[in-house]
């Protein structure tokens, strides 16, 4: 692989060659000295034009513990800020001699763009309401390691899916791989039309609990308040929240998942998020190892070769 | 490791056909017999001693090993194995993946590591796998076992117990399993 733009048109060989190769990287994270010296000379930068704490750490991290060189750059302080363009940035952070560029953008389909101007690797770490491939690498990779794989399990993705990225990349990685996806939300928070996305629809979290083995709740865009999308958030958590009472709806093997950062109270009530089968946690940790994967595949493994 | 690497890898595919047995199966018994008396009178017994076979072509030599040494010491030692993918120093220039995920036990500081391969040859495999050792501790000491020394070394490197020392040329290729020992080459595929 050259880029990594997103999961929709990424194969099922390609996603289990990523997932395969992270156990190896999960291993390495687990060493009493957590590096390898697997991309030493590489050089991989991230040009965040969104707010992001645990994206932008856990590439931090990946690279690092690949012995890759990193060069930060923030976009509120750069020379973004005096008008320069899009592909100017790009190209004089590529003149510096970058082997990675690490994208996330407001806007759908930018790194696409990016990718088309540069000779470097391009990795999507979000654009807009469109794309987050590693999200949804490190859930495939976090119910594999919970629920033993995903062919045939069944999964609700709760929530405000018009405006999740997550929720996108999700569904198509999960149905590539083989699980049942059921989009749960309000119609006002699902897109126009999920017509060509291999998912079921439902309207009521109730009935849908008892058949999964996985309930992964998306975050609640605070700020879509101001649309009137919803009549309240309290509305929203009495309809659509995990609470106490709707776990017990749950089979006993089945996983609570959250890409973060949670609304404790909103989409997931407080005391949910600490259950033994809220697997947060192991998804945050799970990223560092499925972007080293990311990170190794496009800019290691026989990558001089396909330069020739 | 390298050898069964360089069968698979463009642009060094192709086929492995062998011209001669060099061991057979009791051959290598003998030999893995042979080496495990051998690890045992140069550490004085096994203590603190572990046993790590290299992926692929190591681990059941390891295993073979270790078979040996419970018979000769009524115990075996610790068995670990390792992939050393991410530490090879040519991981640009072909295709490098690993093939199972390392499982070393233990701390390795304070212990006696043995490493295991099938071949040895141009040391590149080894010199990765002593960096990769040290991400799991500082051991005492690290030995290096393997079934076939075949030569043409590019790195200072030699191993302390050896099955069989095996003069080959370059474009040849050895086959080194718990079944015997084949010397061959490789035969392009389609010619």
């Amino acid at each position: 692989m050259k880029h990594l733009l997103g999961v929709a048109d990424l194969p099922a060989e390609d996603i289990d060659r990523l997932l395969t190769l992270t156990d190896s990287f999960a291993e390495v994270s687990r060493r009493r000295m957590p590096k390898v010296p697997a991309l030493q000379g590489r050089t991989v930068t991230w040009l965040f034009y969104e707010d992001s704490t645990r994206t932008r750490l856990s590439f931090e991290q990946a690279a690092k513990r690949l012995s890759a060189d990193t060069l930060s750059f923030s976009v509120s302080t750069s020379s973004v800020r005096k008008g320069e363009s899009l592909r100017d940035t790009v190209e004089t952070i590529e003149a510096m001699g970058v082997d990675c560029i690490v994208v996330r953008h407001r806007s759908a389909g930018v790194p696409h763009q990016i990718a088309g101007w540069v000779s470097a690797s391009v990795v999507n770490a979000g654009d807009g309401w469109h794309e987050h491939p590693t999200q949804a690498l490190l859930d495939c990779y976090t119910i594999r390691e919970h629920l033993g794989g995903l062919d045939g399990r069944r999964i609700a993705i709760v929530g405000d899916v018009k405006h999740s990225r997550v929720a996108r990349s999700d569904a198509w990685a999960f149905t590539t791989m083989g699980a049942e996806v059921t989009l749960v939300a309000p119609p006002t928070l699902l897109p126009p039309s999920t017509e060509g996305w291999p998912v079921r629809v439902s309207h009521d979290l109730d009935g849908v609990l008892a058949d999964v083995d996985a309930v992964y709740l998306l975050r609640m865009q605070q700020e879509r308040m101001t649309e009137a999308l919803i009549p309240s958030l309290r509305e929203y958590t009495a309809c659509y929240g995990l609470t106490r009472r709707r776990v017990d709806l749950l089979g006993d093997k089945a996983i609570v998942m959250h890409p973060g950062p949670m609304n404790r109270g909103v989409e997931i009530a407080a005391d949910v998020a600490d259950l033994p089968r809220s697997v947060v946690i192991d998804q945050v940790r799970n990223g560092v190892a499925v972007r080293m994967a990311v990170l190794f595949d496009l800019l290691g493994s026989g990558r001089d070769l396909e330069a020739k | 490791m390298a050898e069964r690497e360089r069968r698979i890898t463009p642009p060094f595919g192709g086929v492995f056909v062998a011209r001669t047995q060099v061991l057979d199966a009791d051959d290598v018994r003998r030999a893995l017999w042979r080496m495990a008396h051998e690890i045992v009178e140069r550490n004085h017994g096994l203590e603190d001693l572990i046993l790590i076979g290299l992926q692929t072509g190591g681990v059941a030599f390891a295993a073979g090993l270790a078979e040996a040494l419970a018979k000769i010491n009524g115990e075996a030692p610790p068995q670990g194995t390792l992939d050393v993918a991410f530490h090879r120093d040519d991981i640009g220039l072909r295709p490098v993946l690993p093939t199972a995920v390392t499982d070393i036990p233990t701390d390795l500081t304070g212990q006696v590591v043995v490493l295991v391969d099938d071949v040895l040859y141009t040391g590149r495999t080894i010199r990765a796998a002593l960096d990769a050792v040290h991400t799991y501790g500082r051991p005492r000491a690290v030995q290096l076992a393997v079934m076939v020394d075949r030569g043409h070394r590019e790195l200072p490197i030699r191993a302390d117990y050896v099955g069989k020392n095996l003069p080959t040329r370059r474009d040849e290729m050895v086959n080194a399993t718990l079944e015997g020992v084949e010397l061959g080459e490789l035969r392009k595929e389609g010619r």
